[in-house]
């Protein structure tokens, strides 16, 4: 299966769903046709609600539909402008560092874990190699976890006691990855809620430290986010945009039914660009982000 | 937790307790304040627009507009319709007679199904239950050791067979376990998996028939988005849940879930869990999480605290020396040491009736390190010192400041606010003593009134 294929299959409920309701709603055109009913654009206000794309989100969304006369279909002018606020998020950061460090960060359970064993597995495929670094020091069996991904996709993996500073494991496993010529060191860091502030500062050392074993680490901070999550995701994103200096978002668990719409809401207010999606519980069921591709699979009505 | 719906519910009844009338319009402007509060707390979108519709039609309502507190009126009614929306289930597990009762833990992935398992049987084991707890998470790595590890810290009990039994096997042996050791209730954790799975579905059918739980717990993670009764609406219909557990509650997601839940799919919040501790998670009262909600303190929750803390004869023993006015640094000590056990100094603030606008402020005034600065220095203070303030003499600061790494400033801080709490506390209780010494008088009553509560 390709990559598209993948994507479209784990959102296919996702977009099954969106695309019927906004072309059912089309039929509900206002008689003079100078635009969408008002019954019409509160249908599509709950569409997106339901989405959790946000009330400020949806609000911009409706002012959109509310300008169209009846000429244009509803579902191209919410697509379009769904695809705009995506693409107001920037690129995803470069760096010619070696190795290059990347930290995954997040609230607990959004499933860290999984995504550091499955972007080693996307690495390897295209050619790099990675060492795993195992920083959740806190919760139970978290590194014994890491380490079952580490053997599966064949990456050296460096592990901390439990209990021990997250932060020394990280310059430990940064050293390991330059001693051995390695590509990217991928650390794994311990869920936390965003309102713990000593938690949050706990990221803070981290950042400083792998600063210190190679220049500009870390290179890039992916945010995992559930995507059942709603409205708080943007408080999470906010804070750990603050506290950590995030530079992209990894979307879990799109398979499900939820639609991960506060994504476009982060896209759009913050700035900060979704860089994979996890589409499924295969070890290749995560995927890079491209915002046309999602807004396609989202709105195509035939698979 | 709660915090920013509550904040918003009450900035709108601010405004509207600022008009002496009200009118259809600017009911209808509170309204919407209330639905957008509703929707960004993940309230689901139709039961927003239900709730908002419930509370226009008794809200406006001649009786209500023309009564001489309208707004106390719409304050009154939107509180009964939350708690309408909330249901009146009993909060914790059911008074099944089956025993071993046998608790099925069940949800999405990333939920907390292990960690509610094991903060639960500690729970149990607390109220004189003995809960045996068993993992049948034979997918996610390292699940089986987590629980395994966590239930170590707790102290309970772990029905763990060879790594390759089957699912329905592994709790079928803990229930057998359970049997033969009197264990009287079997916390069966289960792995997560997507309501839309179809094959892992039909695995919950086979563990629920194998072992007939009397609670089928859907645990769920308070920061879920409209998705929320999608899910649990599925888990329900597929396999039947009896309860929901609302995880990760100490962040600020407003939970609006629970709302959702309960309302659309019909079955009470269990339990919440409101921290990393084993011991944060407490059976859910919906009436007290409404009060939190509109700024109304939640006193109940307060006292239940303090007395987890506060035993009997320490609380009796205290209330002598105040009443014999011979309060020590000791004591103020012990004290400290209490109100710190009892949680996050900002979590109690919520609970205190108007406290919840103040506690913004109180957050940056009341900080965690200013009261162990105050527990090192009289840590660095001798027995004599704590019983008898007085000695305390300028070089007995310095030494006091040097001891417990503050300066003197800081040291003359805590002495002063320490004779203010002494005074304070003369007033308020020992009264009666001291002023039939000096005065002859017994005024014990009009010195309490001198500070009347409201």
């Amino acid at each position: 299966m390709s990559v598209l294929e993948r994507l479209r299959a784990g959102l296919r409920r996702t977009a099954a769903q969106l695309v019927d309701r906004i072309d059912g709603l089309d039929a509900g055109r206002r008689a003079d046709g100078g635009g969408p009913a008002v019954d019409t654009l509160d249908d599509l206000e709950g569409i997106l609600l339901e989405a959790d794309i946000g009330v400020a989100a949806t609000a911009r969304l409706l002012e959109v539909a509310r300008g169209q006369t009846a000429a244009s279909d509803l579902r191209t002018v919410v697509k379009t402008e769904l695809l705009r606020l995506l693409e107001l998020s920037g690129p995803a950061p470069a760096s010619d560092a070696h190795p290059r460090v990347v930290l995954v960060v997040g609230v607990n359970g959004t499933g860290k874990t999984t995504t550091v064993g499955r972007l080693a597995r996307l690495l390897a495929l295209s050619g790099e190699r990675a060492v795993i670094c195992a920083a959740d020091t806190f919760r139970a069996a978290a590194v014994e976890q890491l380490e079952v991904w580490a053997r599966r996709v064949d990456a050296d993996f460096v592990r901390a006691r439990p209990g021990s500073d997250p932060a020394a494991v990280v310059f430990d496993a940064i050293t390991a990855g330059k001693a051995r010529g390695r590509d990217v060191v991928l650390v794994d860091t311990a869920g936390r809620l965003h309102t713990r502030a000593n938690l949050m500062d706990e990221l803070d050392k981290i950042r400083r430290v792998a600063g210190r074993a190679v220049a500009g680490a870390p290179h890039e901070t992916l945010l995992v986010l559930d995507a059942t999550v709603g409205q708080n995701g943007l408080a999470q994103a906010r804070a750990f945009l603050e506290v950590a200096g995030v530079t992209g978002i990894v979307l879990t668990k799109l398979d499900g039914t939820a639609k991960g719409g506060i994504a476009v809401a982060i896209s759009a207010e913050l700035g900060v660009p979704i860089r994979y999606v996890g589409v499924g519980e295969q070890l290749d069921d995560l995927v890079p982000f491209s915002p046309a591709e999602y807004v396609d699979a989202l709105f195509e009505p035939v698979w | 937790m709660f915090a920013s719906l509550s904040d918003r519910l009450q900035a709108v009844f601010a405004s509207v307790r600022r008009e002496t009338r009200l009118t259809p319009e600017s009911v209808e402007t509170a309204l919407r304040e209330i639905r957008l509060a509703l929707l960004e707390a993940d309230v689901n979108f139709k039961v927003v627009k239900a709730f908002i519709d419930r509370v226009r039609d008794r809200a406006v309502d001649r009786a209500v507009l023309d009564s001489l507190t309208p707004t106390q009126q719409v304050v009154v009614i939107v509180r009964d319709e939350l708690l309408a929306l909330l249901g009146d289930g009993q909060p914790g597990l059911s008074a099944s007679k089956q025993r071993p009762q046998v608790v099925l833990l069940l949800g999405l992935q990333g939920a907390g199904k292990t960690t509610t398992t094991v903060k639960l049987a500690r729970w149990l084991g607390a109220n004189g239950r003995h809960p045996l707890v068993v993992s049948t998470d034979v997918r996610r790595p390292a699940a089986i050791e987590q629980l395994g590890v966590l239930a170590g810290d707790a102290g309970v009990r772990v029905h763990d067979p060879d790594r390759d039994t089957a699912v329905v096997a592994r709790a079928e042996g803990a229930v057998q376990m359970a049997k033969s050791f009197g264990f009287d209730v079997v916390l069966v954790d289960t792995a997560g998996r997507l309501h839309v799975d179809d094959d892992l579905m039909g695995e919950l059918d086979a563990l629920k028939a194998a072992v007939e739980p009397s609670d089928l717990l859907y645990v769920a993670d308070a920061m879920t988005g409209q998705d929320a009764i999608k899910s649990a609406g599925e888990f329900n219909r597929r396999v039947g849940i009896s309860g929901v557990v609302l995880t990760k509650m100490d962040g600020d997601a407003r939970g609006g879930a629970a709302l959702s839940v309960v309302s659309v799919v019909g079955v009470p919040v269990s339990f919440i869990g409101d921290g990393e501790r084993l011991e944060d998670l407490q059976p859910f009262h919906p009436e007290r999480l409404v009060s939190r909600l509109l700024g109304m303190g939640d006193v109940l929750s307060l006292v239940e605290k303090a007395e987890q803390v506060v035993s009997p004869e320490e609380a009796t023993r205290l209330e002598r020396k105040i009443r014999g006015n011979d309060f020590t640094l000791q004591d103020m000590r012990d004290q400290l040491k209490t109100v710190m056990r009892m949680g996050p100094l900002d979590r109690l603030a919520e609970m205190i009736p108007g406290m919840s606008q103040m506690s913004g402020q109180m957050s940056t005034q009341v900080d965690p390190k200013a009261l162990s600065q105050t527990m090192a220095i009289i840590d660095s203070m001798t027995r004599r010192e704590r019983a008898h303030y007085q000695v305390i003499d300028g070089s007995r600061r310095r030494r006091i400041a040097l001891g417990s790494g503050t300066t003197v400033q800081d040291v003359n801080r805590l002495l002063k606010q320490f004779m203010e709490m002494r005074r304070m506390l003369r007033a308020v209780g020992g009264a009666s003593r001291s002023r039939t010494k000096k005065g002859g008088r017994r005024r014990s009553m009009s010195a309490g009134r001198r500070f009347p509560v409201r």
